[in-house]
């Protein structure tokens, strides 16, 4: 994708390549400063959470789901998981990624190739369930909407749709896949 | 309420760590040490998926795409005009939030468009960054299926949430 761009920028705009090469490395240093801030505050929190057992408990609300999703995963790795979903429904998704990042290093074996389980937690992930979209609540309020709600039941069955979607075709791939992790 | 949730949220956290003798500061720090390495270890990635979007965008291959599959979403039921929202969202959270706004702008913030969009916006996820970034700190380099599937069930929840906009 980025070499067909710059491909047809060659045709286009050549001078502007390397401009907006250096105005994207840019955007992400502004943004990765803006995360190690979020990050600093919410994974220390996580570490005392982690450190006094309520991931644990946490876990065990979630474990009568993520265990049957996710067969054969360690406490540490069903914990992890069970923290990132809780994340993302609270819709604090600064705290699910690193929440999330954690969870596939220790379901990972060392492997090149992901396995099911990993496929199926990134799929949950990149369809998540929205249950309050606030950012957009607040854009859509601020230009002066007359009902400002009335996306939050569509934007739930969206989100819930898709999840759904994702799940059932991952099932279905690891039926009818050869490999069994 | 909102304001509450976070402050109570912690403020239960403190105290169930104090009741369990745990060291607060030194947990505290421990963990910001982590985060500054965590960065160090996504940074690479997130830096390329910037770098790639910022090309898309300004090459004007956004547009030639968009062009391409506007009549294909239009045929599944999400307006033509969301078509550049749908390519972009799984890039970047941030451009289509820009995106949107200028959609709001551009046809007003209640119209039939500017609902779906924001539903568009609101219920998908940024599928690329994602994966990028979740599999920074794994030698995981073959996501088989991960991608295809998320963005194929993301587009079945757009088809359905703008069906739902024009009932509700």
């Amino acid at each position: 994708m980025t070499t067909s761009s710059i491909a047809l920028m060659i045709y286009k705009s050549p001078e502007l390549v390397l401009s907006s090469m250096i105005n994207g490395a840019t955007s992400s240093i502004t943004l990765a400063i803006k995360l190690l801030a979020i990050y600093s505050v919410w994974i220390a929190i996580m570490r005392i959470i982690e450190k006094s057992g309520l991931d644990k408990k946490i876990a065990k609300l979630l474990s009568p789901v993520v265990k049957r999703l996710f067969k054969g995963e360690s406490e540490e790795a069903t914990a992890s998981i069970s923290m990132n979903f809780s994340a993302n429904m609270l819709g604090i998704g600064s705290v699910a990624t690193p929440l999330g990042i954690q969870a596939i290093e220790r379901m990972d074996k060392g492997s090149l190739y992901a396995s099911h389980n990993i496929i199926l937690f990134v799929v949950i992930n990149c369809t998540s369930l929205e249950l309050l979209p606030s950012t957009i609540l607040g854009m859509r309020a601020s230009m002066g909407s007359v009902n400002p709600a009335d996306i939050i039941l569509p934007t739930l069955l969206s989100s819930l749709i898709s999840t759904i979607c994702g799940i059932c075709l991952c099932m279905l791939a690891r039926k009818f896949s050869k490999e069994k992790v | 309420m909102a304001n509450y949730i976070i402050p109570v949220l912690f403020i239960t956290i403190f105290v169930y760590a104090i009741i369990k003798k745990i060291p607060l500061y030194t947990c505290f720090t421990d963990g910001i040490k982590s985060a500054l390495k965590l960065i160090g270890d996504i940074f690479p990635f997130i830096t390329a998926i910037f770098i790639a979007v910022e090309l898309l965008n300004v090459s004007g291959l956004s547009d030639i795409l968009t062009n391409m599959l506007a009549p294909v979403f239009g045929f599944l039921g999400i307006p033509k005009e969301l078509t550049k929202l749908m390519i972009l969202r799984p890039l970047s959270g941030n451009g289509s939030l820009a995106l949107l706004d200028e959609i709001y702008l551009m046809y007003g913030v209640d119209s039939y468009i500017a609902r779906c969009g924001s539903i568009i916006a609101g219920a998908a996820e940024t599928i690329f960054y994602i994966t990028a970034v979740y599999f920074s700190t794994t030698k995981i380099t073959k996501l088989r299926y991960a991608i295809p599937v998320s963005i194929f069930s993301t587009i079945i929840g757009a088809i359905v949430g703008c069906l739902l906009c024009k009932i509700i």
